[in-house]
């Protein structure tokens, strides 16, 4: 079943039950979100990024995007069209290719200002957004330049016998979240299948509005699932949109491992002339699919 | 490339020195988590473990904790794994952009950072992991591009950054050693500035010191000793099983 298809396929309709019914395509995920908003992408550089909603979004006309992510080509991606005014986070990186050529590039040209910092202040700021605090305390970024090019950061003292001084880690509040599962329900219980939850679930709950994109959507989980694996609990979401190698070309594993060949002509290639082949003005996901399929037909 | 696949008495190459000298950085850890970046510190670490370092953790670079036989022991996401930095169970061996003379590293970017030269990977956890559990360093090509004055970036926390930031920051601040394809060096002076510990055997102080864009401290004495040799044992751990492709022999090649 695909998201035009669905039965109720009404954007925040309900079912014959009453029970709120999420699906919706990713253009609609797109036209919630408008420029200027603070969006959080879930996976890990290279990894589950939500790529069909990035892909959705580079076809839209939103920009001036605050993104917040474990960066890889979600980012480099949208650094190369020129949407993102600031980007938040640790790093970006292709994994298999250590620095992403596109992200560089903006950095380089002056194009992108950026809030950078360490991995385990971003995740912080995460927790504090999903539990509704101001901050949380981290030792990380003392001593490091992250304080310099962050002069707005605080710290704060322990009020008890220690005394120690930490980093006050800002809540890092998303306007809008966007993450990649293994399989969804239409209500919005995500589920993801391999080794690494990252940190999708807080970024959902960091956020106002949070939109999971599915490799299958499921009627339910049935009496043999393993709980631990329902990362994503269907009260934080409020879209669901089924899309089939969604994460592609990064990795999606068990159901896919990253597309090397396709990645390295992604960090290989100009942004101009990846973008007309594979994400031309008017073309959509499916036409984005039969691109990529024939590049890797010429490549046999 | 073929010296690699025996064990009869051919001659240390530098590379297995370097796997050696990264191996020893987990020397008397106990049951710590060890985090090697890079490959010679990865076959260093595997070895350390199948030797004088049986009780270190690994991973099998994703999410699982692997024993020596790849099976699975324990499960180690992203999140955990920052649970075992800002805990100090951990060792890592970080790669290093530029490092300066009191250990202040950088892999974020190089020029102003407002608008970079050339942009990196960004700080990482380079922060979080040199403010809560030892790091150490691996140079695969000791030169004064990496060994600056000062570096353009400090991702990870030097000896004098975290001073200056006060106790929280110096609280569990270590930079046990740094190892390059020629020497060992570490910070085991009264001001906390680098030294060399050891040189790779064929290298001399002169060398290293010619390598590096600011002045060396030396063992006191002025002897600087050699990077020991590996065991017969180790030779063939290394060798034989941790790295039988000899991969360690493409990141240094012997001279």
């Amino acid at each position: 079943m695909t998201a035009s298809t669905g039965t109720t396929g009404t954007t925040g309709g309900h079912d014959r039950t009453g029970r709120a019914d999420k699906l919706m395509t990713a253009d609609e995920v797109v036209g919630r979100l408008r420029s200027g908003m603070t969006i959080g992408i879930g996976g890990w550089g290279s990894r589950r990024k939500p790529m069909a909603l990035v892909r959705a979004l580079l076809r839209s006309d939103v920009t001036d995007l605050t993104v917040v992510s474990y960066g890889g080509p979600d980012v480099g991606m949208l650094a190369a069209a020129g949407r993102i005014r600031r980007l938040v986070g640790a790093f970006v990186t292709l994994d298999s290719i250590p620095l992403e050529p596109h992200f560089r590039a903006a950095r380089q040209r002056g194009a992108l200002a950026m809030t950078e910092v360490d991995e385990a202040m971003f995740m912080w700021g995460l927790h504090a957004a999903a539990n509704r605090l101001p901050f949380l305390p981290v030792r990380a970024g003392l001593g490091s330049d992250v304080m310099r090019v962050n002069p707005e950061l605080r710290t704060v003292t322990s009020p008890y016998e220690d005394g120690e001084t930490f980093v006050a880690m800002p809540a890092l509040r998303l306007d809008a979240a966007l993450v990649h599962m293994n399989r969804a329900d239409r209500r919005g219980n995500g589920q993801y299948l391999g080794p690494d939850p990252y940190f999708d679930d807080l970024f959902c709950e960091a956020a106002d509005r949070a939109y999971v994109s599915c490799e299958r959507l499921v009627d339910g989980f049935g009496p043999d699932v393993t709980p631990q694996s329902l990362l994503i609990k269907r009260h934080v979401v409020t879209g669901v949109v089924e899309a089939p190698l969604g994460a592609d070309f990064t990795s999606c594993v068990p159901d896919y491992a990253r597309d090397e060949a396709f990645q390295k002509l992604y960090a290989s290639t100009p942004w101009a002339e990846f973008a007309e082949r594979f994400l031309p003005p008017g073309g959509d996901e499916k036409q984005y699919r039969s691109a990529v399929q024939a590049w890797h037909e010429e490549q046999k | 490339m073929t010296e690699g696949t025996g064990t009869t008495a051919q001659a240390v190459t530098r590379a297995e020195y370097c796997v050696i000298a990264c191996a020893d950085a987990w020397r008397n850890d106990g049951e710590v988590l060890a985090s090697p970046m890079g490959l010679v510190p990865g076959i260093g670490a595997r070895l350390a473990r199948r030797t004088f370092a049986p009780d270190l953790l690994l991973t099998d670079g994703e999410a699982t904790l692997v024993g020596p036989d790849g099976a699975a022991e324990g499960w180690l996401p992203y999140r955990q794994h920052l649970t075992f930095v800002t805990g100090g169970r951990r060792h890592v061996m970080m790669g290093a952009s530029q490092l300066d003379r009191f250990g202040n590293q950088n892999i974020s970017c190089i020029g102003d950072w407002e608008r970079p030269d050339r942009q990196l990977l960004g700080v990482r956890g380079a922060p979080v992991n040199t403010l809560n559990n030892p790091v150490s360093y691996w140079v695969p090509r000791h030169s004064r591009r990496v060994f600056v004055e000062k570096v353009d970036m400090i991702s990870g926390v030097g000896y004098d950054s975290a001073a200056a930031a006060g106790p929280s920051a110096t609280r569990y601040h270590r930079i046990p050693r740094v190892v390059t394809n020629l020497a060992v060096l570490d910070f085991e002076t009264p001001d906390r500035a680098m030294r060399i510990a050891s040189v790779h055997p064929g290298v001399t102080v002169d060398e290293v010191q010619e390598a590096t864009g600011f002045t060396l401290a030396l063992p006191e004495g002025g002897e600087v000793p050699d990077t020991r040799a590996p065991t017969a044992e180790e030779l063939r751990l290394i060798r034989d099983v941790v790295d039988p492709r000899a991969l360690r022999e493409r990141e240094v090649r012997s001279v």
